[in-house]
């Protein structure tokens, strides 16, 4: 009963989105202005009935309903109720389903608020996201039903991957999907303003809060991601350069982009056709990644049910909605007329700079993505790592980040360098000492040599812009950016640090024996099993003593799920405030002793910090335009409100 | 030093949608490739690396990288067939093997980390279609010749040369696959 309920709401937010891009549409023309009073109420119940359907299908999966087909699939009735729930959006179609509500929800909310843009604009943003969302309708409810029924229903469930059953792993996924979609909304208001050919500063400031906040669960999603395949994969790394990894990381590179030139079109009315191009390619980049992650195409070697009709519907999907709206770009942005000129060393000059670095690194790790496929195409395979990408990537990196040290101190329009100088000659001097102190101590690689070396200067530089200010009075949104920036600071410290200095040790002990890695004595206390709801375990217990201080219980675990059967192993990890202790137990030999794997990774906790400090950034910004928006709101209402009573 | 604005007009604006439809194409291709996936081994053309096994059990002869040049059957294709008795799939392409050997092909064994019991409970329990069955105790051999799991079944010319490698169990549908690159490895 629920899932036809759900089934019923699915189809009925389908129509109204049908609803909404034709009324939308007609009513920007002449004969069917009468049309525009509907649109922005549809898309409101739009949304809510796509939030009914989602809300079915989280019911379904908390009630272990196996006669719906995709809770037989993924999920087990002795599965912990947090991952039940988790099951609902952790396949294929649950995620497509959570997609959709998203997307609804966000234009209906747009649709509920947004009142500054011209309503034509509006009717054209608002119809462009129900084009959108009706694709996606479409492939639920064709190719991918939630709520298909099985008959019979099955005696008990399949489970749900054991790596999934993690509770970061729980929150990741919609994290990223509130980014993805939250960046639907800068497209449409992207479509919007190139069929009214209304690009200017209102339509950026309509524009920043979604892109700020698709922004932020970006930061939090990927960040979360990095350090949940840390201490999940048990492979000491934090970042793979794995197709699925750089799925989030393009979306956040042009949203990165997106943001700083959607603030330079808001406060000068300059990069008008650049900034249109970048919430088109914000949007385009999350549907793409999707589409390399869901059809298989890339982790082909893994994939043995690569489905090619889902894959197809994506890539029609992408090809009908990115394809149209660049050529809609193609057509109107050389009638978008040329924003306000600026000097090269000036705000915008820095921003556009910021600007042309992310999009260079945004095409090295799509072409680095694809590479593996187009070498196929010419008949070897390949393989892209860390290799490519790292040095590469940080040939555009390094003079971003300098410049990002410059930016903010300039002034909009015209300014000099000299008249900063001063200003910069803190963090230049930290730089330059940091790199001899290093030269001279240590025999480091390049890159981590380089990250080094930076981070203290571009800290300094990053709460520079709040020198010689009354601290109660800067505006939220600069406390945003500096935190932002400090943020970047902070995590390029803790990412150079991590390759800089880390230690590794692969050790074959007996029960009793004491390995070292770096600064810490790990004991071998002995092996125990141990049971949990849905898995068995081997427990190592071990003993770990820094510099000779009191030993500390770590206790890293190899499990065996169940339902499905698999192997996995827990890493332990022992944090400090300058770094990790990183634990993972391996086989026993034939000999009777075990196999561990020890890292000290000093300051590898910064890389997280760092992105949240990023996140928190984004988020101050936030409430502070939010804020300001609010305030200007108020203020012209109470005009409107003194104008009335004089004209009496 | 006016306007380094980036400022897009006449065809760099088509440029995006001209990436994108390279994109679409290059997709299209993977999606529409043909299925055969498997890794290929790097060994393949290349002579078995010389190595000597012991018997893996009493009543079968060790195996050497020489004994797939000589013998009775000297020049002709040979199967090796990497097992083990604790693994499953291998006892499920037992049949398929006794029918390769049925149809007289000579396949030769080499049995990954097992014990001389287990080995022969396991044929006797799967039957027995090795001529010779070495035991690779630390699968070095098995890490030498390309193979990363089991079973996996290799055909070796009549001159010790890899041709062919086959991963995961023989299936039933795949004998004849695997008869026919015998044929091949004759010529």
């Amino acid at each position: 009963m629920i899932a036809e309920f759900g089934l019923a709401a699915l189809w009925l937010a389908a129509a109204l989105a049908g609803l909404q891009l034709v009324a939308g549409s007609l009513a920007l023309t002449a004969r069917g202005k009468d049309l525009a009073g509907i649109v922005r109420p549809v898309a409101v119940v739009q949304g809510v009935l796509a939030l009914i359907a989602f809300a079915a299908l989280i019911v379904l999966f908390c009630q272990t309903d196996l006669s719906v087909k995709l809770v037989a699939m993924n999920s087990h009735s002795a599965k912990p109720l947090i991952y039940k729930l988790s099951g609902a959006w952790g396949n294929h179609e649950g995620s497509m389903l959570l997609w959709v509500t998203v997307m609804g929800l966000a234009g209906g909310f747009v649709a509920l608020v947004e009142r500054r843009l011209p309503e034509q604009t509006m009717l054209a943003t608002l119809a462009g996201q129900a084009f959108v969302s009706l694709g996606f309708y479409a492939f639920l409810l064709i190719s991918s039903n939630p709520f298909e029924r099985l008959n019979p229903p099955a005696p008990e469930g399949q489970g749900l991957n054991p790596l999934l059953q993690d509770i970061g792993l729980a929150f990741h996924p919609p994290t990223l999907y509130l980014g993805y979609v939250g960046l639907s909304v800068a497209f449409s208001f992207a479509i919007g303003a190139l069929v009214t050919r209304e690009v200017g500063p209102a339509f950026a400031r309509a524009m920043r809060p979604w892109v700020l906040g698709a922004w932020i669960f970006l930061t939090i999603g990927i960040t979360a991601g990095s350090y949940w395949a840390y201490y999940e994969l048990g492979w000491g790394g934090w970042w793979f350069w794995d197709p699925v990894e750089n799925a989030s990381l393009m979306p956040w590179l042009a949203a990165t982009a997106l943001l700083h030139s959607v603030s330079v079109l808001a406060a000068r009315n300059a990069l008008r056709a650049w900034t249109v191009m970048l919430g088109v390619v914000a949007f385009s980049m999350s549907m793409v990644g999707t589409f390399l992650v869901r059809s298989g195409i890339l982790t082909s070697v893994h994939a043995f049910a690569v489905d090619p009709e889902r894959g197809t519907f994506i890539l029609a999907l992408l090809a009908i909605n990115i394809g149209g709206a660049l050529t809609l770009f193609g057509l109107r942005a050389a009638t978008v007329t040329e924003g306000e000129r600026f000097s090269v060393v000036s705000r915008e000059g820095a921003l556009v700079f910021n600007n042309v670095m992310l999009s260079a690194i945004l095409g090295i790790v799509l072409f680095g993505t694809l590479y593996p496929l187009l070498a196929e195409v010419m008949g070897a395979k390949v393989s892209v790592g860390p290799p490519y990408f790292n040095p590469v990537s940080a040939i555009f990196a390094v003079p971003m980040l300098l410049v990002l040290a410059v930016g903010p101190l300039l002034r909009w329009r015209r300014d000099s360098l000299a008249r900063i100088r001063w200003s910069m000659a803190v963090p230049a001097a930290l730089v330059v000492l940091s790199a001899a102190g290093l030269a001279i101590r240590a025999q480091l690689h390049i890159l981590p040599f380089i990250g080094l070396a930076l981070a203290g200067g571009l800290a300094v530089a990053s709460v520079l812009p709040l020198k010689g200010r009354n601290l109660a009075r800067v505006p939220l949104a600069v406390w945003g950016m500096v935190a932002a920036h400090l943020g970047v600071a902070v995590a390029l410290f803790g990412m150079a640090s991590e390759s800089a200095f880390s230690v590794e040790r692969l050790v074959a002990v007996r029960i009793g024996e004491t390995s070292e890695v770096g600064p810490w004595r790990v004991t071998l206390g002995g092996i125990e099993p141990v049971a949990g709801p849905n898995w068995t375990a081997l427990q190592a217990n071990m003993a770990a003593s820094y510099r000779g201080g009191a030993p500390v219980e770590i206790h890293p675990q190899a499990r065996s799920f169940w339902a499905p059967p698999q192997q996995t192993s827990e890493s332990s990890l022992l944090t400090r405030w300058n770094g990790q202790l990183y634990a993972v137990i391996g086989d026993q030999a034939e000999d009777g002793r075990w196999q561990l794997r020890l890292w000290w990774k000093p300051f590898v906790t910064l890389i997280w910090f760092g992105g949240l400090l990023i996140a928190l950034g984004g988020f101050l910004a936030l409430l502070g335009r939010v804020a300001s928006d609010l305030r200007r709101h108020i203020a012209r209402g109470k005009i409107a409100d003194r104008r009335m009573e004089q004209g009496r | 030093m006016n306007a380094p604005s980036p400022r897009p007009r006449g065809w760099t604006l088509w440029l995006p949608l001209a990436l994108f439809g390279g994109f679409v194409v290059l997709v299209l291709f993977g999606l529409f490739r043909p299925a055969g996936r498997e890794v290929a081994s790097a060994m393949i053309g290349k002579p078995l690396p010389a190595f000597e096994l012991r018997a893996a059990v009493p009543d079968r002869p060790g195996l050497s990288s020489r004994d797939f040049r000589a013998g009775t059957g000297a020049g002709k294709p040979r199967l090796l067939n990497i097992f083990a008795s604790w693994c499953i799939p291998c006892a499920v392409e037992a049949p398929q093997l006794e029918q390769l050997r049925a149809a007289g092909v000579e396949i030769n064994g080499i049995a990954i980390r097992d014990r001389q019991e287990d080995v022969a409970a396991f044929l006797a329990r799967n039957g027995n279609p090795f001529a010779r069955i070495g035991a690779d105790d630390l699968s070095a051999v098995q890490l030498g010749i390309g193979s990363s799991g089991v079973p996996e079944t290799f055909v070796i010319d009549g001159k010790g040369v890899i041709r062919y490698q086959h991963i995961g169990e023989i299936r039933p549908d795949q004998v004849p696959l695997i008869l026919e690159k015998l044929k091949e490895a004759k010529r």
